[in-house]
């Protein structure tokens, strides 16, 4: 071990692949998810919603709802805390409607009954009169000077003068001259690009079980990626205090960024506050699309200059989003990475946060990278083809490396970028030929990955035996990875660790999952607890023995004395401290709570091969390879999991995902069979090469892997595509309609 | 509205219950019957994480009404291990990591279960449109028809 504690090989555990401590359990369907428990006295809640994109609400007439037999609560707005302001304001007013209806699909009453079809039958008889208004879905029209105000007064003090109200946030970052930067290229392109909002596309809807009793006691079990936040918005939105809703996470069926969003979770504790029974809250699939999270969608304009040779001298890109009816898109995400994978002397880059009459954008999967890698790594693509110069070689001569000023900022430390590429020419993938009609693409991306509060427990049972508290809910296999870095350091058997996702009233606080940060900072956490526990083994080895705390050392899964004591006691193994720890000064525990800021970056490079029915507009892709710096690749099998769910991903919103929003602005495909997720036979197999440069903040080198794997999908697919089309395609989805209508366009010259 | 009176057979084991002749098949199997292994993700026969057999035949149970279970024999997620040995499917799709959120995973090995019992010794292509109808949002499915052609495989030589 380094005198930092960091170590880079001579793993036991760590790189093996366990089973998963879940395992069984999920392929038995005994795994509990959100919509799986029930409690005695149970009600069930439907919510009622705006058919309208926006609208003024006149009046909800909820007489007959509640006259309907088993119906035994209803709430509207003015059900919850009022006198709310800031972020808490905006969740409320996007989990109830106030006045105003926002987007189609606003939740504007709900009701709790006997039984679910009861509940969905007394939803129906809530009269709720509107009045209709002006609505905008399309980012560009709502920044266009007669678009219709979303809500007057929401932008923020970065917005400068003069532009439209729906523009509530402005971000501005780069340095260089990119005049003086374009002036020395040999060729400039400048293009503009649109992405369409995507889904999640989690299988499990959101679902809740809630119960807020008359002593303002509340219980929470829900499928979240953040169980802590769910419980600090619960109660502020019903009107108590955080320690009085417990919450208990569920198995979580899938989140990718969309459950990191509080929704339902505050409307059940209001129907129980109001019926003084538990109350159950599952969304339908039409509910999830309608009224969760997508993406934002995306109008962007890049223009980048560069030499015959292939050095970039310049690159500026514009990049407008809309993420619904409040502020929060994540243009400054966008913005940051679009060219972060780039060493450039002269660089800008302008955001803009645009509201318009849709549900409220959500995270999903690295939030606004993927869109700005499709518009920048679309350019790159295209000046290669016309310089005829090798996309790898070219971005491997611009690639960002340790030490190069980000186009965002700061200098990069210890980054895998141009390992990824290096890899990624020497897989057999790149140089294989190709069929005819099918074109190649590939592409970098970047995601920055997160630390945040962390707290993490380890206790020692008599036997020996360990179990691990963690405050992250699992999404993708990170209790099998946290129980590795604890047997890791412990030095006991994998076996022997049992990691659960603790409630709110066991640990303290932990942020969201999200942000890539579970394996980086609830690992690190995990391992520093390990560490606290094995100081505290030691100081008992010590005690027994009469020897100094500082002369023991722990060495596979024993204390042992050190120094001038060396070999003068038999190694005391964990299992046998833990045995007597009830007589040698109580309960091991080791803890650590901490917000650590080591998060790592990470780069990947994709390839892609895709063939085009230029008849049909049909893309298929053929081939593909995934290549990431995982800094440390703790469970090898759960990251190539995590590259290819990324990927699989990416090739949907590439090629078939979209939200279709009609004239009226009301959601058209809010199903699976109209908003298609890529099917089994629509995907190749998924290769995957895993690059380890180590992350200097994190002990074992970690760096977060299940965000990156979405950032170059886009890109590279859209390249292949249009290396096999002969025709760039500048907007997604590349659906069989867009990819004939640019062959067509093409045609006419 | 009266409730149905319905006996049926759910993994071996007789079965009755009452239920509203609106509720569907899935939501007597969990609302009723406490067999929470099949899930809703859709509610529209789109992404089979509520796939069980009806008389050996794959069904999304959100499209079939509970009083049509009458006289059937129903199998589900919750009858596919023999007492503590798990089914091979269900032993390989651990091994491989086969799933993520697991919440699709029932529905998963219900069908492919089913789709080796029609054919042993399926190919890559076979296997991917038969669990066409089974939407995982996690894998990529690619650990999922490995795990499903070598399970294939060890049946064909134990057979």
């Amino acid at each position: 071990m380094a005198p930092d504690g960091n170590m880079t090989n001579g793993f036991k555990v760590v790189g093996t692949r366990p089973k998963r401590p879940d395992g069984v359990d999920k392929v038995t369907g005994r795994a509990k998810f959100g919509a799986d428990a029930y409690a005695p006295g149970m009600l069930h809640a439907a919510i009622v919603r705006s058919p309208h994109a926006h609208a003024k609400i006149l009046k909800i007439d909820t007489a007959k709802a509640e006259a309907l037999k088993g119906v035994k609560a209803v709430v509207t707005r003015a059900d919850f805390a009022e006198g709310l302001t800031g972020e808490n304001w905006n969740i409320l007013e996007n989990v109830m409607a106030g006045d105003t209806a926002l987007y189609d699909g606003h939740a504007v009453a709900a009701v709790a009954a006997t039984t679910a079809l009861g509940a969905r039958d007394a939803a129906k008889l809530i009269e709720v009169e509107y009045e209709a208004l002006p609505h905008v879905t399309d980012v560009d029209k709502a920044m266009a000077e007669d678009a219709p105000v979303i809500r007057a007064g929401a932008a923020d003090k970065s917005v400068p003068e003069g532009l439209h109200p729906n523009v509530v946030r402005y971000h501005e970052s780069g340095h260089g001259d990119v005049e003086k930067g374009f002036a020395e290229a040999d060729l400039v392109i400048e293009e503009s690009f649109k992405t369409e909002a995507t889904h999640q596309g989690y299988i499990e809807p959101h679902a809740c079980l809630a119960q807020l009793g008359p002593d303002g006691k509340g219980e929470v079990w829900c499928c979240t990626q953040g169980h802590f936040n769910v419980q600090k918005v619960c109660a502020a939105l019903v009107g108590t205090e955080s320690s009085q809703i417990r919450v208990t996470p569920s198995e979580i069926g899938g989140g990718f960024g969309g459950k990191t969003v509080v929704f339902i979770e505050p409307v059940a504790l209001a129907l129980s506050k109001k019926a003084n029974r538990p109350v159950k809250l599952v969304m339908s699939r039409s509910e999830v699309f309608r009224a969760t999270g997508p993406t934002a969608s995306t109008s962007m304009d890049i223009k980048i200059g560069m030499t015959r040779d292939g050095k970039i001298t310049a690159a500026q890109g514009i990049f407008r989003l809309q993420g619904g009816a409040f502020p929060g898109a994540p243009m400054e995400f966008t913005a940051m990475c679009a060219f972060a994978p780039y060493a450039l002397e002269n660089v800008h880059q302008i955001g803009y946060d645009v509201m318009s009459n849709r549900p409220k954008q959500a995270a999903y999967r690295a939030p606004g990278s993927p869109m700005a890698a499709f518009a920048v790594e679309s350019v790159i693509d295209e000046l290669c083809n016309k310089l005829d110069l090798d996309p790898i070689e070219v971005r491997l001569n611009n690639a960002s490396r340790e030490g190069t000023k980000a186009s965002y900022g700061p200098k990069f430390e210890r980054i895998g970028l141009v390992e990824t590429l290096e890899a990624a020419s020497e897989h057999p993938h790149y140089t294989a030929p190709l069929a005819e009609g099918q074109g190649r693409g590939i592409s970098c991306g970047f995601w920055f990955n997160h630390g945040g509060e962390t707290a993490v427990s380890l206790a020692l049972s008599e036997d020996g035996t360990v179990s691990l508290s963690v405050g992250t809910p699992d999404i993708g296999g990170s209790r099998a990875s946290m129980g590795q870095m604890a047997a890791e350091e412990l030095g006991i058997p994998y076996e022997n660790i049992r990691t659960t996702v603790a409630d709110t009233a066991t640990l303290g606080y932990n942020e969201i999952s999200h942000g890539s940060r579970v394996t980086y900072a609830s690992g690190l956490a995990t391992i520093k607890a390990a560490r606290d526990a094995v100081k505290k083994l030691c100081a008992r080895a010590a005690a027994k023995w009469g020897i100094d705390e500082d002369a023991v050392v722990w060495e596979d899964g024993c204390a042992k004395p050190s120094g001038p004591n060396a070999g003068d006691f038999d190694p005391l193994p964990l299992a046998k401290i833990a045995r007597s720890m009830g007589r040698t000064g109580g309960p091991i525990v080791g803890h650590y709570e901490a917000t650590p800021e080591g998060a790592g970056v990470s780069f990947a490079t994709h390839i892609v091969d895709a063939e085009v029915d230029k008849d049909t507009g049909q893309t298929k892709v053929v081939r593909y390879t995934v290549v990431q710096d995982a800094g440390k690749a703790i469970h090898p099998t759960y990251v190539e999991g995590q590259y290819q769910g990324g990927a699989a991903q990416g090739i949907g919103w590439a090629l078939n995902e979209e939200y279709i929003y009609g004239e009226d602005g009301r959601l058209q495909n809010s199903g699976f069979l109209d908003y298609r997720i890529p099917v089994a036979s629509d995907l190749p197999l998924i290769d995957t090469v895993i690059v380890e440069v180590p992350n200097p903040g994190h002990p074992y080198g970690v760096r977060g892997v299940g965000e990156t794997s979405i950032c170059p999908p886009l890109a590279a697919i859209a390249n292949a595509v249009s290396n096999a089309a002969g025709v760039r395609l500048k907007g997604l989805p590349m659906s069989p309609p867009r990819i004939l209508a640019a062959l067509s366009a093409e045609a006419d010259g | 509205m009266s409730m149905i009176h319905v006996t049926t057979t759910v993994n071996g084991d007789e079965v009755e219950f009452l239920c509203d002749p609106r509720e569907t098949l899935l939501d007597v199997l969990r609302d009723r019957l406490s067999l929470t292994g099949a899930k809703e993700g859709c509610g529209t026969g789109d992404c089979g994480a509520c796939s069980v057999t009806v008389d050996d035949r794959l069904v999304c149970s959100c499209l079939m009404l509970g009083a049509e279970a009458e006289g059937k024999s129903i199998g589900t997620i919750e009858g596919m291990a023999d007492g503590e040995d798990l089914h091979p499917l269900q032993e390989k799709f651990i091994e491989y990591a086969a799933l993520q959120c697991g919440v699709c995973t029932p529905g998963v090995l219900v069908a492919t279960e089913a789709l080796l019992k029609k054919n042993p010794d399926p190919t890559e292509t076979e296997v991917r449109y038969w669990l066409a109808g089974n939407l995982c949002r996690c894998t990529g499915y690619d650990k999922i028809i490995r795990a499903v052609l070598d399970t294939a495989a060890d049946l064909r030589k134990a057979s």
